[in-house]
C-alpha cells in the first residue's frame, strides 16, 4: 500500500511541474519535452490503476506519434529555436484568474464528494477484457472511431497540400 | 490510495490546461495545452474505471486518445496553412474578423 502512495507521490510531483513548465517556459522545444513528461507521467498513473493496456497505448500514441507530430510542425512553422520573447498574449492574467477559480470550484465539489474514499483496483483491467468489450459491446464507436480517423488523415492532406 | 488523490490531479492538469489555451500566443503551443485538457479528461476516466471496477472507463480512455490523435493532426495541418499564407504563427495577428 506504502509504494503505491510514494509511487504516487513522486508521478504526481513531477507532473504538476512539468504541467506548470509546459504553460509557463518561453522555449517552445521546451514546451514539447516538458509535455513528454506530462504524458510519460499519466501512463504511470494508468499502471497504479491497473490499466495496462491504456498505458502501453498512452505511450505508443500520445508520446510516439503526437508528440513528434508537434515537433514536426514546430519545425515547419520556423518557430525560433531558442528564446522567444514573449510566448504569452496580454490576457494572461485574465487567464490566471480563470485558472484558479475553475480548480478551487473543482478541487473543492471533489473534496466535498468524495472525502475518504479509496479506490483499490481488485482485479486488473486486462486486455482481454477491453478486447473482449471494444468488439462486443462497444464495436460500433470502435467503427466510428476508425471513420473518424480515416477522416482526419484526408481532411489534413487536403489542408497541408501545395496546389 | 484515496480517488481524490487522481481526481484532483486531473484536475490540476485540466485547469494549467486552460490557462495555457488562453495564455499562449503560439498556436502550437495551444494545441499542447488542449494535450493536457484530453489527458486530464483521461485520468478521470480511468479512475473512476477503477473506482467502479468497469472496463468502460478504459474503453473511454482509448477512444479519447484516438479522437485526439485525430484533432491533433488536423490542427496542426490548419496551423501550417496559416503560416504558409501570414508567414507567423503568432495568434495575436490573427484578427481578420475583429471589430
Amino acid at each position: 500500500m506504502i509504494a503505491e502512495n510514494i509511487a504516487f507521490g513522486i508521478l504526481a510531483a513531477a507532473m504538476c511541474v512539468s504541467a506548470f513548465r509546459v504553460v509557463t517556459t518561453k522555449n517552445v522545444v521546451h514546451a514539447a519535452l516538458y509535455l513528454i513528461v506530462v504524458l510519460a507521467g499519466v501512463a504511470g498513473i494508468y499502471i497504479l490503476l491497473a490499466a495496462e493496456f491504456a498505458a502501453v497505448v498512452q505511450i505508443l500514441v500520445y508520446i510516439g506519434a503526437i508528440v513528434v507530430l508537434f515537433l514536426f510542425g514546430i519545425m515547419l512553422t520556423r518557430a525560433p529555436i531558442g528564446h522567444e520573447a514573449d510566448l504569452d498574449n496580454e490576457q494572461r492574467w485574465a487567464a490566471l484568474v480563470v485558472a484558479l477559480f475553475l480548480f478551487g470550484v473543482l478541487g473543492s465539489v471533489l473534496v466535498n464528494a468524495f472525502h475518504r474514499v479509496h479506490v483499490r483496483p481488485e482485479t486488473v483491467g486486462t486486455t482481454s477484457d477491453v478486447a473482449n468489450s471494444i468488439f462486443t459491446t462497444y464495436v460500433v464507436p470502435f467503427e466510428v472511431v476508425s471513420i473518424v480517423l480515416l477522416a482526419a488523415l484526408v481532411g489534413a492532406v487536403v489542408i497541408a497540400r501545395r496546389d | 490510495m484515496l480517488l481524490n488523490e487522481f481526481l484532483i490531479l486531473g484536475a490540476f492538469l485540466f485547469c494549467t490546461g486552460v490557462y495555457g489555451a488562453l495564455a499562449r500566443r503560439n498556436a502550437v503551443l495551444v494545441l499542447m495545452s488542449i494535450e493536457l485538457i484530453l489527458n486530464a479528461v483521461n485520468i478521470n476516466l480511468i479512475a473512476f474505471g477503477a473506482f467502479r471496477n468497469n472496463i468502460a472507463g478504459q474503453v473511454f480512455a482509448l477512444f479519447v486518445i484516438a479522437v485526439a490523435a485525430a484533432e491533433v493532426g488536423v490542427g496542426l495541418a490548419i496551423v501550417m496553412l496559416i503560416y504558409r499564407n501570414r508567414r507567423s504563427v503568432d495568434l495575436t495577428e490573427v484578427d481578420l474578423m475583429k471589430g
